[in-house]
């Protein structure tokens, strides 16, 4: 038995009177790599938000290697954040920074590392997303792919032990996906836990240990790709399966 | 002829330059001092709690709405009756600095809501404490685009610095005033008051200039026209 290096339990938010997620839970295992699928407004991103309290649930636990997680504690929060490494859909790179610095600050000012340390093994996370020689350019002088390859190095310099990726490839041109779900893969063999929400059900189909299918606010099934693609039980799931499908290919 | 140099040499221009120093030190410590005030007002009237940033507001509504000779008199003139004597000189500096710390603080606000909140929740999801991230992330980036707005008020406080010597701070405007009333050349004497007064806003501008120079990276560029 293997316990789970991170354990959700019945997360749920309300903004207003909408309910956006309604108790979702999940247990992750190290080097899962977990999909969550779904229409737009299941509550896939809110979900991935909770997870690293970017969004505060209202109710729900979280444990990280069977240590709860006590949000309300700000040293704790910082804490368990760095150790979830979070990669947004826009990116959202610094935009006052290189590619480098980038990557070191985290580092440098939420780790206490010193600036030459840091430095070094920013370039190593570079290298490894295939980005080094463009280290000194900024933001505004990278395509998107790169720009999402410098958000993946910048949380990899954190060590993180579970890395949540909201729609990683959904801002991209077609053309640019492919290398950064081939920096992806590669994070998904060597090990680490993910969990991504995605619509590139190709890429999400060759990779994950598990699909979980989300609409309004709960996961309704869960599964192997080929049991949530081939044979679902739930008619709703089989419907967004098949539309999902035709938009977006076999192809990874 | 000759007795309108020697009227220049002798008397005009160590008047004004004496004024010139004076004014230099009033601009300088209050340029500084307001531009310190008004990103911290600026980032409380954003970041704050709600009673941090009412407090913020109010201040800005109070030294940005009185006229700025009236807040000098009240602190040269009024603060001695509740027992607080400032010299002409202090009074001058907080009175600036204030009022340049509420104009300032409205520049930085504006630049501190156009930085995308995509750019906090990076910081955020990294282990940036609120103020950590405020300091090495959302800053830096307000300051580049506020630096504009803020050169602006800087030109400004050079001119309002002539209102010092309304509390008897003599500056270059007190000189040339002095000296007016006493050759009654007011013409001559005011345009080179006006002169000193456009070299130093002159400087200003190219100094401001290459500071933003130095600042600008790629994705910064402001338009020039």
């Amino acid at each position: 038995m293997t316990t789970p290096i991170l354990r959700i339990e019945n997360i749920s938010k309300r903004y207003g009177k909408k309910d956006v997620l309604k108790g979702a839970s999940l247990d992750v295992n190290k080097g899962d790599l977990k999909i969550l699928i779904g229409p737009s407004g299941a509550g896939k991103s809110t979900l991935l938000q909770c997870i690293n309290f970017l969004v505060k649930p209202d109710e729900g636990r979280i444990w990280l290697d069977e240590q709860e997680v006590h949000y309300a504690n700000k040293r704790d929060l910082y804490a368990y954040r760095q150790k979830v490494g979070m990669i947004f859909q826009d990116f959202n790179l610094f935009d006052h920074l290189t590619a480098l610095e980038n990557v070191r600050i985290g580092m440098v000012r939420v780790k206490g590392m010193g600036k030459a340390e840091a430095g070094e093994r920013a370039v190593l996370e570079l290298e490894r997303v295939g980005l080094k020689e463009h280290m000194q350019k900024y933001p505004a002088q990278l395509s998107g792919g790169q720009k999402q390859r410098v958000s993946i190095a910048r949380a990899l310099a954190m060590d993180p032990k579970v890395m949540l990726l909201d729609e990683p490839t959904s801002a991209l041109d077609p053309e640019l996906i492919g290398e950064v779900h081939a920096v992806i893969r590669d994070l998904g063999n060597n090990g680490m836990t993910m969990i991504m929400a995605t619509h590139q059900i190709g890429f999400a189909s060759s990779l994950a240990s598990e699909i979980l299918f989300m609409e309004d606010g709960r996961i309704l099934e869960r599964g192997t790709p080929d049991k949530i693609f081939n044979h679902a039980e739930n008619a709703r799931t089989q419907e967004f399966c098949s539309k999902i499908t035709e938009l977006y290919g076999e192809r990874g | 002829m000759t007795e309108g140099w020697l009227y220049i040499q002798a008397e005009v221009y160590p008047a004004l330059l004496k004024g010139f120093w004076v004014s230099l030190q009033l601009i300088a410590p209050s340029a500084l001092l307001g531009l310190a005030i008004g990103i911290m007002v600026g980032v409380l009237r954003i970041y704050g709690n709600r009673p941090v940033m009412a407090a913020a507001n109010t201040f800005v509504a109070i030294f940005r709405g009185i006229p700025l000779v009236v807040q000098l008199f009240i602190w040269y003139f009024g603060l001695p009756h509740i027992g607080i004597y400032l010299s002409p000189f202090v009074a001058s500096v907080l009175g600036f600095s204030l009022c340049s710390g509420a104009y300032h603080s409205e520049y930085i606000r504006g630049a501190l809501l156009s930085i995308k909140r995509g750019q906090m929740l990076a910081a955020q999801s990294l282990g940036f404490s609120k103020v950590r991230m405020i300091i090495s992330i959302i800053l830096p980036q307000a300051i580049r685009r506020a630096l504009p707005g803020c050169g602006n008020e800087i030109i400004y406080l050079i001119k309002y610095s002539s209102l010092a010597y309304m509390i008897t701070c003599i500056e270059l405007t007190g000189q040339g005033k002095i000296l007016a009333s006493n050759s009654f050349k007011y013409t001559e004497v005011f345009l080179m008051i006006g002169a000193c007064y456009l070299v130093m806003t002159s400087v200003a501008t190219i100094v401001l200039g290459r500071m933003e120079e130095r600042l600008r990276i790629p994705g910064f560029e402001h338009r020039r026209t």
